[in-house]
């Protein structure tokens, strides 16, 4: 939701732009006054003055208020903001921007934001921003500062009853069953979700649902049993989910079908929601689908744009999951030399890929997988490690620090590659890269582009999914310790999907625009955006 | 005569105890604890010194050497046992020593001058009979069996001096010295302890229902969301089976990473272990490898399973030692070490 309404923002922010240029020649002139004073003032200080000039110049012009403004100015020194006004302005901060505007209480929000940028750092901006850039092309930058009214996600902000009330009426608006939590929820993730795999949503939908497509209702059911696990598996099958939809789609009389269709993606959307979260390459590529939806002009007639809508995915699907998996296993058969031991965590189908691809080529090298209770999802790729005939030795992830003398290299698989260079993987990633860095051992993560998301993190808490607390019951000689632990009030069960993995553990992300480090990510979603 | 049924009764005990040890080893016999271990091989030591037929000190640690190096290739990653065995060396020693009326220090320091002129204590052959020498020793074995018995009440005791209220504290695995450090604690105070369950024997489950039910809120996670959690966490108490002579640990499998991710989040590392865990020696690449069920069959054939059982945490990593004798600070423990055993002893 985070992803689809910052694009919409960005749109709308744009021809906002357009309108302004007259006002913002004036401005300009005037600010080239404020400059020159300015210079002549000191110029010891010469460094501080562009910095204001930077901030005065980075200013909104639509309607801002002053206390939101000077909040989104704070932006650049990192001030930590309380969490739902920062989340926006950290989002936008990549792209840096310049827009002159002045009133009265810009005025004072400068002289805020030049105190600010006393401490503030230059984060690699020109030297006289305020006049090229603005008068050069509007991109998406205008909308970084806009005093966003950003909604976030609801689904880590369990913990606020209005927020759930909310849903509720969303849900029911779309006739779609709420989900309840299950079990005792441990305080420190009391904002998330905590679902039972024995209750899916779908035992609470009448079948036939006249609301949500079959194929759609399948999917939800393959999501919250797991059947269909691992996010490129996930796009994918949601990917042709939505072309089975549109196929099926019939526009009705009086309505166009870029604004029907849209609305008619956003219950299912919802539904998948609610039998599974949302992963961050299933974000992005709901969010191309709706801005192909979108751009249909009204001109197209609906067999035309239906074909047109079932190419795009097509091309989606191939350019950005099967040709970049493609250009990975490329550039990764250089990394592995013969006589490697590699280290492999979970089930990456990515990582697979490339292992399949070097073994074709004739490489020589033996596969240690790694695996952790309770998803055991290692043993899947053991299976088929085997089958290719690789030579491998499966350990548990407690064994990590045991069998890493032996390793040459570590080949992780991500989930999402966030804007300030953590790693959202499996959770169990972070660990083996720890003791991966304790050892000397080079890390190298492979993920393709769509999976590049705009958040930031910093820890495994705030942002999280909660699996079903029951999978970590375990029989051992027919006992089971923890059967009645719902019984026992003061244990709680904790099974986490995913943790953030820092920047400073990873050595090299192999993405098919080539090899980066980790912290290139806000650079790679920059060229994307303006490709876009 | 009493003597001959003496022997056979000794000897039984001693094979009992043996074949126990190799059973606990082997996973077929019953759990135990490494306190009840140690309590069992005093007890024995001490049996073995009343009945069994010897006159001169030196004898006596001959017969004993000998159980020592049985009862450790019994099970050698049971160290415990040696430990005791050269406890009782070190207290025959000193009890010769006394009964001779040299003073204990000279023996112990090893002065450049008696290394350069005499060759060292090698001269010492422990050949002189003393009478009162056997109820002497045995009553110096009843005060380590005393002190045995109350190592984990004093570790306990010494909880609240380390635990404040409301913190979050991470432990694996399960010690039952740790529990007992726990439960003492949340008599008086409110904390909270998240377990890691430590795959993939999950003893940690264990260790996480004994608590919950002593009313402290206890959270089970998985072993792989270790350093997921970590930055949360106040202080990590674990518990260990062996305290190297360098301070470092042999300690469960998964405590290096669990020690690793404390360092990295500057968290302290408090490991709880008794005095009898020190262990001057250990074989180092001796692991066992113990079995890992895994189902599909059809590839286990073509696969190599790892199941490590132990873990080397080296010294940097470790915080603190509480043992029943007070805290230390890891580069202490050598000093410990010298106390407590004899370096001849060190090799059965």
């Amino acid at each position: 939701f985070l992803l689809i309404s910052a694009s919409l923002f960005s749109v709308t922010k744009q021809t906002e732009g357009k309108e302004l240029t007259k006002e913002e020649k004036q401005r300009l002139r005037k600010e080239k006054k404020q400059q020159k004073k300015n210079k002549e003032k000191k110029d010891e200080k010469a460094s501080q003055g562009s910095e204001k000039e930077k901030k005065s110049g980075s200013l909104a012009a639509a309607a801002p208020q002053p206390p939101a403004k000077s909040t989104t100015v704070k932006t650049p020194s990192a001030v930590p903001a309380p969490a739902p006004v920062s989340v926006p302005s950290s989002l936008e901060a990549p792209a840096p921007v310049d827009k002159p505007s002045k009133t009265k209480a810009e005025l004072k929000a400068e002289r805020r934001a030049r105190q600010e940028a006393e401490r503030a750092s230059k984060p690699g901006k020109k030297g006289e921003p305020g006049q090229q850039a603005a008068s050069g092309k509007q991109k998406a930058p205008p909308s970084e500062l806009q005093p966003v009214i950003k909604r976030l996600p609801e689904h880590i902000q369990v913990d606020n009853p209005d927020v759930l009330k909310k849903l509720a009426k969303k849900l029911e608006r779309q006739q779609i069953p709420l989900r309840l939590d299950y079990g005792y929820k441990v305080s420190l993730f009391s904002h998330l979700h905590q679902y039972s795999r024995k209750a899916p949503l779908t035992q609470q939908l009448s079948i036939p649902s006249t609301v949500i497509h079959p194929a759609v209702v399948r999917l939800g059911l393959q999501y919250s049993q797991g059947i269909v696990a691992g996010s490129n598996a996930r796009s994918v099958a949601l990917l042709h989910a939505f072309k089975q939809v549109i196929r099926d789609y019939i526009t009705p009389p009086n309505e166009e079908l870029s604004r029907d269709l849209v609305n008619k993606l956003k219950p299912y959307i919802s539904f998948l929601n609610q039998c599974r979260p949302l992963s961050a390459s299933m974000g992005n590529a709901i969010k191309y689908v709706k801005k192909e939806i979108s751009n249909i002009s009204s001109q197209c007639k609906e067999e035309e744009a239906k074909s047109k809508l079932l190419n795009c995915i097509e091309w989606y699907i191939k350019e950005k999951i099967i040709l970049a998996a493609k250009a990975i296993a490329e550039s990764s058969i250089e990394k592995i030399n013969n006589e490697d031991v590699i280290l492999v965590y979970g089930c990456s189908s990515l990582v697979n890929h490339i292992l399949f691809e070097a073994f074709e080529k004739g490489r020589k090298f033996r596969v240690i997988v790694v695996d952790s209770r309770p998803r055991l999802e290692g043993r899947e790729a053991l299976r088929r490690l085997v089958q290719r005939g690789i030579s491998c030795t499966y350990v548990l992830i407690s064994a990590v620090s045991y069998i890493l003398p032996e390793v040459s290299k570590v080949f992780l698989g991500a989930h999402a590659l966030l804007a300030n260079g953590y790693v959202m993987s499996r959770v169990g990633t972070s660990q083996i890269a720890l003791v991966a860095r304790a050892f000397n051992v080079p890390v190298l993560v492979c993920c393709e582009t769509y999976k590049f998301c705009e958040r930031v993190q910093t820890d495994s808490f705030v942002s999280n999914e909660l699996d079903d607390p029951d999978d970590l019951m375990v029989t051992r000689n027919g006992k089971t310790q923890l059967e009645s632990w719902q019984e026992v009030p003061s244990l709680g069960l904790l099974n986490l999907v995913y943790d953030v993995t820092p920047p400073d553990f990873v050595d090299l992300v192999i993405t098919e625009l080539g090899m980066i480090p980790c912290t290139s990510v806000p650079v790679v979603l920059r060229v994307k955006n303006v490709d876009q | 005569m009493p003597g001959p049924y003496k022997e056979t009764d000794l000897t039984e005990r001693v094979e009992a105890f043996l074949s126990d040890l190799k059973r606990g080893g082997s996973g077929t016999g019953p759990l135990r604890g490494s306190a009840e271990t140690a309590r069992e091989t005093t007890a024995l030591l001490r049996k073995i010194t009343a009945q069994a037929r010897w006159s001169s000190a030196g004898d006596l640690m001959e017969i004993i050497r000998k159980e020592g190096r049985r009862m450790t290739a019994a099970q050698p990653s049971e160290t415990t046992v040696g430990n005791m065995v050269r406890r009782v060396l070190k207290i025959i020693r000193e009890e010769y020593a006394r009964s001779r009326g040299s003073s204990e220090e000279a023996d112990q320091q090893e002065s450049l001058h008696k290394l350069l002129t005499s060759g060292g204590l090698s001269e010492e052959n422990f050949r002189h009979h003393f009478a009162p020498l056997k109820a002497n020793v045995i009553e110096a074995i009843n005060e380590l069996l005393t002190e045995l018995e109350g190592t984990t009440d004093n570790i306990a005791m010494q909880a609240l001096e380390h635990i404040h209220s409301n913190e979050v504290i991470m432990t694996i695995g399960r010690s039952r010295t740790v529990e007992a450090f726990l439960k003492d604690a949340a008599r008086k105070r409110k904390f909270h302890v998240i377990v890691a369950e430590c795959a993939p024997f999950c003893q940690g489950h264990e260790m996480a229902t004994s608590l919950s039910k002593a009313g402290i809120e206890t959270t089970v996670i998985a072993d792989a969301a270790i350093f997921a959690v970590m930055s949360r966490v106040n202080k990590v108490i674990i518990g260990t089976q062996t305290v190297l002579a360098n301070g470092g640990l042999r300690a469960v499998n998964g405590t290096h990473t669990l020690a690793l991710a404390a360092k990295h989040h500057s968290t302290p590392l408090i490991v709880c272990a008794p005095m009898f865990k020190l262990s001057p020696q250990v074989s180092r690449y001796h692991n066992l490898l113990l079995s890992l069920q895994v189902k599909s069959c059809e590839i286990l054939s073509k696969v190599n399973v790892h199941c490590p059982v132990f873990d080397y945490v080296p010294p940097e990593l470790i915080t603190l030692f509480i043992s029943n004798i007070g805290g230390h600070a890891p580069s202490y423990i050598y000093r410990l070490m010298s106390e407590l055993y004899h370096p001849e002893d060190h090799e059965l």
